[in-house]
């Protein structure tokens, strides 16, 4: 990093009492080291995520094209930018004014926090800067031996399958797929010890037969491959197809990558929110001239916008946390507020627990977005700000607003939450057929997938595993499988059809 | 290792990436070019002028939702039933912002700055137009001064740093007064080195191409924005193709008259239709500025075929008998498909001149039709 990067010294000492302020408010962050790049670099760093070294790939120039054009038409401009290391490394725009960069520092504080404390981001590379940085060593080695476009097409390949993961690798570590069939021991069903004239009363035929069906059906299972349905495709990929070493190491860079922004895509609402809560607190308990209020206003209210139709993560997760820290101020939870139904004294309810500022820190630690909603978004909360849920509305051909009610618009937002809001897509038999072809299937949710993507995926699939690869969907609410072969070609069954003939029944959802 | 990824290799950071996506842009171009020549939105530009023409977004495709089939969550004032403005928008930047439904990925076009003699440059890689060489020896050579050699002496202006820091290292390094912990330089007048001039002959092709339009009423606005758009990628194309070569604009109904670029790419006239005219007028034009043992000429005619008269073909083609096809190198007809025309002067054409080199006439179907009848001209050109 090059000196020039190094803040004025202005910026570093308001730097310092911005840290000791967040210190006292009981924030526990990463070391965050702040550099200052002009507006070109920050569109270069943006375009990277955040990081300076990257593998080469056609898509962070794309990002590039499209940042840089923003900002010349002056659509859109970037303020800050941080990234989940240790220590955290965030960027501070040359151009802008003292005031913004003090809102950046403490709402970067406030992120620094979040990804040291979040329970999601536990697993992640915290020196992912030089991890990034191997990657791009290797792609450009594979690069200037296999050249570029064969890598290229390859990393294309994989990245068009990067939203097939586990989404709580994060958090679980899974046990590699038990394969070996020496490992596997007879299991014989369990009797209940018992006098021997009581026996046929206390492990009655029934429960006898029950067990040995379960123990016959987990047989069957463990005789297919893999034996359970596998969520994480990319990871079963990178074990299972039959790759040369540079595809391995590009496989295993986007997944190592995929997962490595995973929890933030999981976390945006929390993060987001969590930050400007605090950039909020700070910059109003005593960070601001007189002289910089009404900018600070225009500033922080700037942020907050929400587009039409829309949601704003910030402002959503902002208001969150705001709530909770109401609700537990005032003890407005637990079984008697929950099962109070007087208006007048719920209005008025305050049991002066002071519990607030305890339990946000508390949600900061252990939710992701989807938790967050399910757990603390009310029908108050939803009523005071005015959220709605909406489709498509094919009579009229527009999105029309569908409903205000409560639950829907809660469960509205959970399913746009639930799986980072892709589809679930399992890895359920790599030997179907008996020919080594890999069967897929959506879990059908409501929504039924893009064709024209789910083609072109699945070609990138096959590219990848080397035999046909077939998906189990819904298209136009019927069961269809497609199916791709090893040469781009693709055909369509109707399943309903072939249930008939073939074993394999498709139960979506 | 191909020349393509050596240039990109030789490029660091972000610079890389982007060359590397404008480049997978300009095949997405290349790739498309057919329709770009059948737009009409191109005219009247000026060469060498950058536009920005939309692209198909280029994207990473993904098993992801269709586009209408996931409703979303928003904030604001509004009914059931409302319509939501801005949903039809860009999708959230920030993941996790609650997937608006709106448009597809991919519906939202890439505007990418192209400059227009390369999109007519790749026109011409992809038509695989064969280059009108002159014929004849018309050529005139000139000789031009290229910079590319190197004198002990001349003028300080035109010291040549690098290779008088050259000479002096390698003499104080021959004779032993180099010294690496104080690498000081000093060179002598014997070291001294001055950029200089080395004639060049360049063969110089004067060429001038004659444009000349229709614009009579048998000619619809489809007709006209048909044959405008055909000459305007033929005369990208060439500008690109011959540095400073001559054109001029000839339009004509019952009479023609020279008009600038502008007028020919814009101007909408209606009356009868004198090809005649036309052709007297390229061949005046030609008599006084164009001297044909001097310049190659080339001319380009558009119409819809649809002349007033016999008489007046009967002229016509008498003129291209004595007149026309003995100066030009090539003399194209190009006949729009028109409801109103007869267009029995392209079968006029054919008649008279059933095997004539000189000669390539062509029939536009339609727009779609544009992009190949450029390359029949072209084809046809030797």
């Amino acid at each position: 990093m090059s000196a020039s990067r190094t803040p004025s010294k202005e910026i570093l000492q308001w730097r310092d009492t911005i840290r000791e302020r967040a210190v006292k408010a009981g924030l526990d962050f990463f070391e965050v080291i702040f550099e200052m790049v002009d507006y070109r670099e920050m569109n270069e760093l943006a375009a990277l995520g955040g990081f300076p070294a990257r593998y080469p790939h056609w898509r962070f120039g794309m990002e590039y094209d499209k940042l840089s054009k923003s900002y010349t038409y002056g659509l859109s401009k970037i303020y800050e930018m941080v990234i989940n290391t240790d220590p955290c490394y965030a960027y501070l725009l040359t151009s802008n004014s003292l005031l913004d960069q003090k809102l950046v520092m403490t709402h970067v504080y406030g992120h620094s926090d979040f990804f040291k404390k979040n329970a999601y981001f536990a697993g992640t590379n915290r020196k992912m800067l030089d991890e990034m940085a191997n990657h791009a060593l290797k792609v450009r080695r594979h690069q200037e031996k296999f050249g570029i476009d064969t890598v290229e097409e390859f990393i294309d390949c994989c990245l068009s399958l990067d939203n097939l993961l586990d989404p709580h690798a994060g958090v679980i570590r899974r046990e590699p797929l038990p394969v070996s069939e020496a490992n596997r021991v007879e299991v014989a069903p369990v009797k209940i010890p018992t006098k021997s004239y009581l026996d046929r009363y206390v492990n009655p035929k029934e429960y006898i037969d029950a067990q040995k069906k379960q123990i016959e059906d987990s047989r069957v299972q463990d005789e297919r491959f893999p034996n359970r349905p596998q969520r994480d495709i990319l990871g079963f990929l990178l074990q299972h197809a039959p790759l040369k070493a540079w595809q391995q190491d590009c496989l295993e860079i986007v997944r190592n990558e995929a997962l490595y922004y995973l929890p933030q895509g999981q976390t945006k609402i929390m993060n987001e929110g969590w930050a400007s809560y605090w950039h909020s607190k700070l910059m109003t308990g005593g960070l601001l001239n007189d002289s910089e209020v009404i900018d600070f206003a225009d500033v922080h209210s700037g942020t907050m916008a929400t587009p039409p139709g829309g949601l704003n993560p910030y402002k959503v997760g902002i208001e969150l946390f705001r709530d909770i820290e109401e609700r537990w101020n005032k003890g407005q939870f637990g079984k008697d507020w929950d099962e109070c139904d007087d208006y007048q004294s719920k209005g008025h309810w305050d049991k002066k627990l002071g519990k607030g500022r305890d339990k946000i820190f508390e949600v900061r630690r252990l939710y992701s977005d989807l938790t967050f909603i399910d757990e603390f978004l009310t029908e108050d909360f939803c009523r005071r700000q005015k959220l709605f849920s909406f489709g498509f509305n094919k009579r009229s051909q527009r999105y029309e607003i569908e409903s205000l009610e409560f639950k829907k618009v809660k469960n509205q937002l959970l399913s746009q939450l639930t799986n980072f809001g892709q589809p679930v897509i399992e890895v359920i038999d790599a030997n179907f057929r008996n020919r080594g072809e890999l069967l897929l299937v959506h879990r059908f949710d409501g929504a039924e997938l893009r064709p024209d993507y789910t083609q072109k995926t699945l070609s990138s699939i096959a590219k990848i595993w080397h035999r046909p690869v077939h998906l189990e969907t819904l298209a136009e609410g019927k069961p269809i499988r497609v199916s791709c072969d090893g040469d781009g070609n693709f055909s369509e069954e109707d399943l309903e059809a072939l249930l008939k003939v073939e074993h394999g029944p498709v139960k979506p959802g | 290792m191909s020349a393509d990824d050596r240039r990109i290799f030789s490029m660091s950071g972000i610079k890389r990436n982007h060359s590397r996506f404008v480049d997978i842009v300009k095949g997405k171009i290349r790739a498309n070019l057919k329709d770009f020549v059948s737009q009409g939105e191109m005219h009247g530009r000026q060469g060498g002028e950058i536009i920005s023409i939309p692209v198909p977004s280029i994207d990473l495709p993904r098993f992801t939702y269709g586009v209408r089939e996931r409703g979303g969550t928003g904030q604001g004032e509004g009914k059931p039933g409302d319509p939501i403005s801005g949903a039809e928008g860009e999708e959230g930047d920030e993941p996790g912002q609650g997937k608006k439904a709106g448009g597809a990925p991919g519906e939202h076009d890439l505007e990418v700055d192209i400059n227009i003699q390369e999109l007519a440059q790749m026109l011409g890689e992809e038509l695989k137009l064969p280059n009108i060489e002159p014929k004849g020896s018309k050529d005139i050579t000139t000789k031009a001064n290229k910079y590319t050699k190197v004198r002990q002496v001349g003028p300080q202006s035109l010291r040549h740093f690098k290779r008088t820091y050259r000479e002096a290292l390698k003499r104080q390094v021959a004779s032993g007064i180099y010294d690496p912990r104080n690498p000081v330089i000093v060179p002598i007048k014997s070291d001294m080195r001055y950029r200089s001039w080395a004639e060049a002959p360049r063969p110089q092709t004067n060429a001038v191409i004659l444009y000349m339009m229709d614009v009579s009423g048998s000619m619809g606005d489809e007709q006209k924005e048909i044959v405008r758009s055909t000459a305007f990628w033929i005369d990208t194309w060439l500008k690109h193709q011959y540095k400073g070569v001559q054109r001029r604009f000839i339009i004509h109904d019952a009479s023609a008259r020279e008009v600038d670029e502008e007028t020919f790419f814009r101007t909408r006239e209606n009356g009868g239709t004198l090809i005649s005219t036309a052709y007297k007028l390229a061949l005046d034009l030609v008599e006084k500025d164009y001297p044909s043992n001097d310049w190659n000429i080339y001319m380009f005619h558009f119409s819809d075929g649809d002349n007033w008269s016999n008489e007046d073909t009967k002229l016509c083609l008498e003129l291209m008998t004595e007149k026309i096809f003995p100066i030009t190198n090539q003399f194209a007809y190009g006949q729009v498909e028109s409801r109103y025309g007869s267009g029995q002067f392209f079968k006029d054409l054919l008649e008279a001149f059933p095997d004539n080199e000189r000669l390539v006439a062509t029939r536009i179907a339609g727009r779609e039709d544009i992009y190949d009848a450029i390359g029949r001209f072209f084809k046809a050109g030797h």
